[in-house]
C-alpha cells in the first residue's frame, strides 16, 4: 500500500493566491445558486422580454384603472345605428385618438377601459388563485413525499382523484350553485372569491406531484440525515431543512401556473361564469363578440390578443426561470 | 395480469365512488354550508317559477330534509339499481343507473346525455387523431433537429399554441375559412354523421383542426422534452453500438419509452373531452355535452348539470383504465403484476 501522497510543504502545492497576486480579490468569489440562475436569466433574451411584458402588465392591473376612462360609460354617438358597429376607425373598430382601441359595438364603452379593467380581475384571479394552489401543493406534496408508507398513498390517490374531475365543469356547476349571497359575501366580491377557491383549490395536485416527486429525493439527502441524527423534529427537517431547496421548484411552477388560470378565469368567463358583467372581463368580451366576429372583427381580436400576450409572456418567463434554475440544463 | 386489472377495476370503482360523493357534494352539501335552506335549494329543482306546492313536492321526493348522508344512500342506490318517482297517483320508474329527469324537458336524464355523445364523441375522438400525429410527429423531429431553426420556429409556435384560448382561435378560424374564404361551413352546422356524412365532416374540420392544434402544440412540447431525456440513455446509445439503423434507434427504443408518460396525460385528456368540449362545442356550436352542461346551467336545470360531471367523470377513469392496460404494450419495460 502506498502511502499517501505528500503534498505539503513541496513545490506542487497549489497556490492560488499567488498566481492571482494583484488581481482584486473580489473576483474569485464563489457564486450561489441564485447569482448563476441570475447570470443564465440575463442572457436568455426571450424570457427578459417575458419578464418585462410581465411587469408592465402587473403595473396597468395595478395603477391602469385609474388612468383610463369610465368602463361603463356609454358613447352612443359613436355607433352607427343602421349595423349598430362603431362608426368608422380601423375595419369599424372606432379607433381613434380619444378610444386608441376603439369602442364597444353597440354601447361605444371604451375598450381600453374595459381591457385594463380585465387585466385587473384576470390577474388578481390567477394570483390568488396561484398562490392557495401552491400552499396546498407544497403541503401535501412535502407531506406525502417525506414521510411515505399510508400518507404517501393516500395524499398520491387524492391528488390522481382530483386529477381526474372535471374541472371546468365543477367550476361552472359550483359557480351556479353558490349563485347569489352566500358565506356572508355577494355580487362580484363573492363570484372573485368562488373562482379563485374554486381554481386555486383543483389545480394543486400539479404542484403537489411535483413537490412530491422533489421531497422523495431531497428526504434521502445527507444533510437530512444529519439534522434527524442531531434530533431535530419532523417540523424542523421539513420546513428548515427540506422547504427551502424546493424554492426553485416552487417558483418555477408557479410563474408556469399562473397563465394556466389567466386562460382559465378567461373560460370561466368566456362561458358566462365569471364576474357578473357589465364588469370588464376578458372572457367575457369574447361571448359578446362571438354572434359579431363577422362584422366586428376588432371587437373579438382585441380580448383575445390581450390574454394571448399576457399568458404568453408568463410562459415564456416561466420556461426561462425554469431552465436557469435548472442545474441540468445548458 | 390478471391481479392487476381485478385490483384497476377495483380503483376504477373506487375513484366513481368518490366522484360521486364530490358531485353530490357540490349539489347538495355545500349550497347547505353556503346558507341556504332546504326550501332554496328545491327551488333550483322545480324551475323558474316555483311554487310552494311544487317546492314541498320536490324536497320530498329528493328527501332533502334527510341528513346529507342519508341523501347521499338515496343518491347512490338511485344510480346502482334504479329509482320509483311518486308523482301523485302514478309512479315514474326510473332504471339504473338513475340520474333523474330534466325539469326543463322532463326527459329522463339519461336519455339526453347518451343523445348529446355521438356529436362530443365525433369532435374529441377526430381532434385526438390529428392532434397525436401532429404533437408528436412535430416533437420527435424537434428533439432529433435540436437547435435548428425548424426546431425553434416549432417550439415558437408550439408556445402560442398553448397561450391561445381555443375560443379565440375557433373564432379567428371562424372568421378566416367561413366567412372570407367560405371553405366550411359556419357554426352550428353539425349534423349527425348517420343524417349526413358529408355535412357531418365538412362542420367538424374547422373544430377538429382547432382543438388539436392546442393539444398539439402541447404534446410536441411534452414529445420534444421526453426525447431530449430518452435518447441520452445509455440503452439508446447500446442500440447504436450494436448498430442499429438511426430509425430503429429511434422508433423502436427513444419514441416508445417517451410515448408512456404521454399516454398518460392522453387518457386524461381525452376522458376530459369525451365529457364535453365545452370551450369547443360552444363556440362552434355542436350540440354535443359540453353544450348541454353549458345550457343546462344557464337554464338552472340542475339534475342535467349533474349528470353531464358524473359521465365526464366517469369517461375519465374509464379511459385511465385502458390507458393503463395499454402501458405494457407499449413499452416493455413495465410488467404489470
Amino acid at each position: 500500500m502506498a502511502a499517501p501522497i505528500e503534498v505539503s510543504g513541496s513545490d506542487t502545492e497549489a497556490q492560488p493566491e499567488s498566481v492571482l497576486a494583484g488581481v482584486d480579490r473580489k473576483k474569485i468569489q464563489g457564486r450561489s445558486l441564485g447569482q448563476i440562475a441570475w447570470l443564465r436569466l440575463k442572457r436568455d433574451k426571450v424570457a427578459l422580454t417575458g419578464a418585462v411584458v410581465v411587469l408592465v402588465l402587473i403595473l396597468i392591473a395595478i395603477v391602469g384603472p385609474y388612468f383610463v376612462q369610465d368602463p361603463l360609460a356609454y358613447h352612443q354617438n359613436l355607433i352607427d345605428p343602421t349595423y349598430n358597429r362603431p362608426k368608422g376607425g380601423f375595419w369599424h373598430s372606432g379607433i381613434s385618438a380619444d378610444h386608441p382601441l376603439g369602442v364597444e359595438p353597440g354601447t361605444g364603452r371604451d375598450m381600453l377601459a374595459r381591457i385594463v379593467h380585465g387585466a385587473r380581475i384576470s390577474l388578481l384571479v390567477s394570483f390568488l388563485a396561484t398562490l392557495m394552489s401552491v400552499v396546498i401543493g407544497t403541503i401535501m406534496g412535502i407531506t406525502a413525499g417525506y414521510f411515505g408508507g399510508w400518507v404517501d398513498y393516500v395524499i398520491s390517490r387524492a391528488m390522481d382523484a382530483f386529477l381526474a374531475f372535471p374541472l371546468l365543469l365543477f367550476a361552472i356547476a359550483l359557480v351556479g350553485v353558490v349563485a347569489d349571497g352566500a358565506f356572508g359575501l355577494s355580487g362580484n366580491g363573492l363570484r372573485v372569491s368562488v373562482l379563485v377557491v374554486v381554481i386555486g383549490f383543483f389545480n394543486w395536485p400539479y404542484i403537489g406531484r411535483i413537490i412530491r416527486g422533489q421531497t422523495l429525493s431531497l428526504r434521502e439527502r445527507e444533510f437530512v440525515d444529519a439534522a434527524r441524527s442531531m434530533g431535530a423534529r419532523n417540523s424542523y427537517v421539513l420546513f428548515k431543512e427540506i422547504l427551502p431547496n424546493l424554492v426553485a421548484p416552487i417558483l418555477v411552477y408557479s410563474t408556469l401556473l399562473i397563465p394556466t388560470n389567466i386562460l382559465f378565469e378567461a373560460a370561466l368567463s368566456f362561458l358566462g361564469v365569471g364576474v357578473i358583467p357589465p364588469k370588464p372581463s376578458w372572457g367575457g368580451m369574447l361571448t359578446l363578440a362571438v354572434p359579431i366576429y363577422s362584422s366586428d372583427p376588432m371587437y373579438m381580436i382585441i380580448p383575445g390578443m390581450a390574454i394571448f400576450i399576457t399568458v404568453l409572456a408568463f410562459n415564456l418567463f416561466g420556461d426561462g426561470l425554469r431552465d436557469a434554475l435548472d442545474p441540468r440544463s445548458r | 395480469m390478471f391481479a392487476y386489472i381485478v385490483r384497476r377495476l377495483i380503483g376504477a370503482v373506487l375513484m366513481l365512488l368518490l366522484v360521486s360523493l364530490v358531485t353530490f357534494g357540490i349539489f347538495f352539501w355545500l349550497p347547505k354550508l353556503a346558507g341556504q335552506t332546504t326550501d332554496q335549494i328545491a327551488a333550483g329543482y322545480v324551475g323558474k317559477a316555483p311554487t310552494k306546492e311544487a317546492i314541498q313536492d320536490t324536497k320530498e321526493r329528493l328527501g332533502l330534509d334527510e341528513p346529507v348522508v342519508v341523501q347521499y344512500g338515496e343518491y347512490l342506490k338511485a344510480l346502482v339499481v334504479g329509482k320509483d318517482y311518486k308523482a301523485g297517483p302514478v309512479t315514474d320508474h326510473c332504471p339504473a343507473p338513475c340520474m333523474g329527469f330534466s325539469f326543463r324537458s322532463s326527459q329522463p336524464v339519461l336519455e339526453t346525455l347518451l343523445d348529446r355523445a355521438p356529436a362530443t364523441a365525433s369532435l374529441a375522438l377526430g381532434a385526438a387523431v390529428v392532434w397525436l400525429a401532429g404533437g408528436i410527429s412535430v416533437g420527435v423531429i424537434s428533439a432529433l433537429k435540436r437547435g435548428t431553426l425548424w426546431d425553434r420556429a416549432a417550439m415558437i409556435i408550439a408556445l402560442s399554441g398553448v397561450s391561445l384560448p381555443i375560443y379565440f382561435t375557433g373564432l379567428v378560424s371562424l372568421a378566416l375559412f367561413s366567412y372570407s374564404i367560405k371553405i366550411f361551413p359556419g357554426g352550428g352546422s353539425y349534423l349527425p354523421l348517420t343524417t349526413d356524412p358529408v355535412t357531418w365532416f365538412q362542420s367538424l374540420v374547422l373544430p377538429w383542426v382547432t382543438l388539436a392544434f392546442l393539444y398539439a402544440a402541447m404534446y410536441a412540447r411534452l414529445t420534444r422534452a421526453g426525447m431530449l431525456e430518452t435518447m441520452n440513455e445509455d440503452y439508446i446509445r447500446t442500440a447504436r453500438a450494436k448498430g442499429l439503423p438511426e430509425k430503429t434507434v429511434v422508433t423502436k427504443h427513444a419514441l416508445r419509452a417517451t410515448l408512456t408518460p404521454i399516454m398518460t396525460v392522453f387518457g386524461l385528456d381525452l376522458g376530459l373531452l369525451l365529457g364535453g368540449a365545452v370551450l369547443t362545442e360552444s363556440t362552434f356550436g355542436i350540440p354535443g355535452l359540453g353544450r348541454l352542461a353549458i345550457d343546462s346551467i344557464n337554464t338552472g336545470d340542475l339534475p342535467m348539470v349533474l349528470g353531464v360531471t358524473l359521465i365526464t367523470a366517469s369517461s375519465i377513469v374509464v379511459i385511465n383504465l385502458i390507458v393503463d392496460l395499454l402501458y405494457a404494450v407499449v413499452d416493455p419495460r413495465v410488467r404489470l403484476g
